[in-house]
């Protein structure tokens, strides 16, 4: 094994960000490195937190990770904001609100942008949370980007996951249960000190029971993840265990371990084949030129594009 | 092919007093210039810089000094992320900074210190200058 796996794996936190660095960075020798990690991955608990922009998935999770080390287990945190389109850069600010856990050694936060990836994730996500994994976090959580509808990409990383929404949406409920509500194992009404919090349960209880009677059960927690000390974390914190040994019996777990392998196997392979679907498309500007010119429609085009990738 | 690499810097802001204003408008002009950057807002310890530098693995770490402390801060950082082995990742910084004490800094090893009037430009011309081509390699 490469020096680099092995001091990762003995929790060297330089070596582990370095790592996550090159890995978003997409440098084929990370990947290397990845694999020599992969067989003694799979051990840490992956907790999804994601929500509406503004929801308080950060404060949250700040208050989910004071729990855990109470509990004495070592937490990974990948914080995910979003990129701008414009000038490629991106203020990574999530670590604001965590910032009291920065010196314990029991936490590593990393924050990544998205770099033009869409879903609430960015593509390096589950790599970085492979790399906390291997360095022996026991609960890796990811935070997504402030989502709205369909940027559940994140239900493919976790175990559990927890969407986060706030009280006041009102008819904005109504617009995620097409979306993010759907991929909730646990719902969160957070600041819900604020007016209209049990509208909000009771607006998404009706939800819920339209999903019909062979739906798995979904809690409801309300949170003021502000207070001090933080309300409803505990409860939070059940609802969670709850739902994780709900799926623990061994024919779920084998279930849920298969959609895992498959969304991490499908995303490396979706991303080999976009590469070298660019590279191919980069070495035919004389295609790209005639779909311009109308001589050649695009979809003949891509299929002569296709047949040079997928010749042996 | 073009560098895949992207530059990733912390600005923090060190000490006592409130003053984030500057702070803010770097992060933000460093983020239009196409680098990732982590804010970690108000009043971090040397400690907290140092470990979040290292889990970020950034390649600068910018402070924003206002306190007239900036004689204590910036060793007290430099150390800390000496102490984390994490004595590569340049220390620059921008702040009230009388003239006398710029020598001294740059002997500690802070790579630059951007005096009140500096344009942010400057800073990003600064950034492509130096860390830019360490990317390279």
């Amino acid at each position: 094994m490469s020096t680099r796996a092995a001091r990762i794996l003995a929790g060297d936190q330089r070596t582990g960000a370095r790592l996550m660095r090159d890995l978003d960075d997409g440098l084929p020798e990370a990947i290397e490195v990845q694999k020599a990690l992969f067989p003694s991955t799979g051990r840490a608990f992956v907790l999804g937190v994601t929500g509406n922009p503004g929801a308080g998935k950060s404060t949250v999770v700040d208050v989910l990770i004071e729990r855990y080390r109470r509990q004495g287990k070592r937490v990974g945190v990948v914080a995910v904001d979003p990129t701008s389109p414009f000038s490629g850069g991106a203020i990574l600010g999530d670590r604001i609100r965590m910032q009291r856990h920065a010196t314990d050694d029991g936490v590593f936060i990393r924050s990544l942008a998205t770099r033009g990836h869409l879903g609430g994730l960015s593509r390096s996500t589950g790599d970085v949370a492979l790399v906390l994994d291997a360095m022996g976090y026991d609960i890796v959580i990811i935070e997504t980007v402030g989502v709205g509808q369909d940027e559940i990409e994140v239900v493919g990383q976790a175990d559990t996951t927890v969407v986060v929404t706030v009280p006041g949406l009102g008819d904005e409920i109504q617009a995620i249960k097409a979306g993010i509500l759907e991929i909730a194992d646990v719902l969160v009404v957070n600041k819900s000190d604020r007016e209209g919090a049990d509208n909000s349960v009771r607006h998404l209880i009706t939800m819920l029971e339209l999903r019909g009677h062979d739906a798995t059960p979904v809690e409801i927690v309300k949170t003021v993840a502000t207070s001090h000390p933080a309300q409803g974390i505990d409860d939070l914190i059940l609802a969670i265990e709850r739902h994780h040994a709900r799926g623990s019996s061994a024919s779920d777990a084998a279930a849920r371990k298969k959609k895992r392998a498959r969304a991490q196997l499908g995303d490396v392979l979706h991303d080999r084949l976009r590469r070298a679907a660019d590279a191919a498309l980069a070495a035919h500007p004389d295609l790209v030129e005639q779909v311009a010119s109308r001589q050649l429609d695009p979809y003949s085009a891509a299929d002569t594009i296709a047949r040079t990738l997928l010749k042996p | 092919m073009s560098n895949p690499r992207k530059i990733r810097i912390l600005v923090a802001k060190p000490g006592l007093d409130g003053h984030d204003r500057g702070a803010k408008v770097v992060a933000r002009a460093l983020s239009d210039a196409g680098y990732e950057v982590v804010y970690t807002g108000l009043h971090q310890t040397p400690e907290m810089i140092a470990a979040a530098a290292v889990q970020e693995s950034v390649d600068a770490v910018g402070l924003s000094i206002m306190s007239g402390a900036h004689m204590t801060l910036f060793p007290a950082v430099i150390d800390a992320l000496k102490a984390r082995g994490a004595g590569d990742v340049l220390v620059f910084g921008g702040g009230i900074v009388p003239d006398d004490d710029l020598a001294p800094l740059r002997a500690i090893g802070v790579a630059a210190i951007f005096k009140p009037g500096a344009t942010t430009q400057e800073i990003v011309d600064w950034v492509e200058a130096t860390i830019r081509p360490k990317l390279a390699s």
